[in-house]
């Protein structure tokens, strides 16, 4: 009795359970539905718009970077290819070249020669008419010379 | 003799002495309701100060109930699950905070210096009828969060995963909300008695830490309170495959 009696006596107690129970369980329930609309809700709502605004963000930067690499790695394929073509231009450009330079030297070759044998040809007719003409003189020299000797015995 | 002596040193703290309010047949501890309308009306007004002009860059109190809110959040999502914990965030934080204000309120406001005609104020979870209510409604709460996620289906849970859990499973439905409310009301009842006998017995300096480790255990208690309510309505809503 002693224990019971420490514990609160007739009335009342620690273990005097009453009507504060089930008012006190509503009041918690009412304070539930107040919190929610007061607090939960609201700070909720903030916190989530800025937890989607930053989550879109990071998404947009995202895609963005990825957007940039691609046209980066688009721009260095357009340089390699830009390279190779001109690579290829000068070549063909070097190639054209030297093949008109080889064409002019040999058309340069040919008229030379042509002109040499020609030259070639002109001076040795040349040299047989002289020749011609000189034997014909000398003979005719020679014919004046025997009718002179002739004439004078 | 020494043991009666301390027994009147107990009644001078006045143990089990209640504040009654008779309306009608009914009779109420005014007491508890005293200090829970006080404490609950303070953290009401710190709300909604903190939730007046609401902005994205928050500042000062906003930055306390975000981070507040972020803390239920996560306490709730762990122990509940991603699917509905939504649902349930508001009573988990609501007892978080109910328990927490009440424990604190009751450890850190001198009420012993407001004298009432019968008992004396102090934290509304001291009171058993308290924390059997609060216990009650986690009850009441993880039945409905299973009977409305998972119909009946959700006594598959008293033969999971075999059928000889049933009558643990039967046991456990009496002893989570008896565990919940003594668990909660010991400790503070407790610590509350504790501080007063020890300043009744030594006056200056002792308490202090005795009142410290009161603050902390406070704070625990709330934490567990809260965490095992949303474990229990999280296994409640768990599927077994």
């Amino acid at each position: 009795m002693l224990a019971f009696n420490f514990f609160g006596a007739t009335e009342g107690g620690l273990f005097d359970i009453n009507a504060t129970l089930p008012l006190m369980a509503i009041q918690v329930v009412a304070l539930t539905y107040i919190l929610n609309s007061l607090f939960f809700k609201p700070v909720g709502n903030v916190v989530e718009k800025r937890e989607k605004f930053v989550s879109n963000n990071i998404i947009e930067a995202k895609n963005k970077l990825s957007e940039v690499k691609k046209l980066e790695a688009d721009l260095l394929t357009q340089l390699q290819t830009a390279r190779t073509e001109a690579q290829r231009i000068v070549s063909e450009a070097e190639n054209e070249s030297d093949k008109l330079y080889k064409e002019a030297l040999e058309l340069a070759n040919n008229e030379a020669n042509a002109s040499k044998e020609k030259a070639r040809l002109e001076i040795e007719s040349q040299t047989s008419a002289a020749r011609d003409q000189l034997s014909k003189q000398a003979d005719d020299l020679s014919e004046l010379i025997v009718n002179r000797l002739i004439l004078e015995k | 003799m020494f043991f009666n002596s301390l027994l009147t040193n107990f009644a001078a703290l006045e143990v089990g002495q209640h504040l009654y309010w008779q309306i009608g047949n009914i009779r109420l501890h005014g007491q508890v309701f005293l200090t829970s309308w006080i404490l609950l009306g303070a953290l009401l007004v710190f709300i909604s100060l903190g939730t007046k002009k609401m902005e994205n860059d928050p500042k000062g109190l906003q930055n306390l109930l975000e981070f507040l809110w972020d803390y239920i959040r996560d306490l709730a999502r762990t122990q509940i699950g991603e699917k509905v914990y939504r649902d349930w965030m508001p009573f988990i934080g609501t007892l978080f905070l109910f328990v927490f204000v009440s424990n604190w309120g009751g450890a850190l406001i001198p009420w012993r210096l407001i004298k009432l005609p019968s008992g004396e104020l102090g934290a509304p979870t001291a009171d058993i009828n308290t924390t059997i209510a609060l216990a009650l409604l986690v009850s009441l709460s993880y039945f409905y969060a299973g009977l409305s996620n998972k119909g009946w289906r959700y006594f598959e849970y008293y033969v999971h995963p075999t059928p000889i859990m049933l009558p643990f499973k039967i046991l456990e439905d009496f002893t989570k909300p008896l565990s919940l409310s003594f668990r909660l009301f010991g400790n503070i009842l407790a610590d509350e008695l504790v501080v007063g006998v020890l300043v009744f017995l030594v006056p200056l300096i002792l308490p202090i830490p005795v009142m410290f480790l009161g603050l902390f255990t406070s704070a625990i208690q709330a934490l567990i309170f809260a965490t095992l309510a949303a474990y229990y309505i999280g296994e409640a809503v768990e599927e077994h495959h």
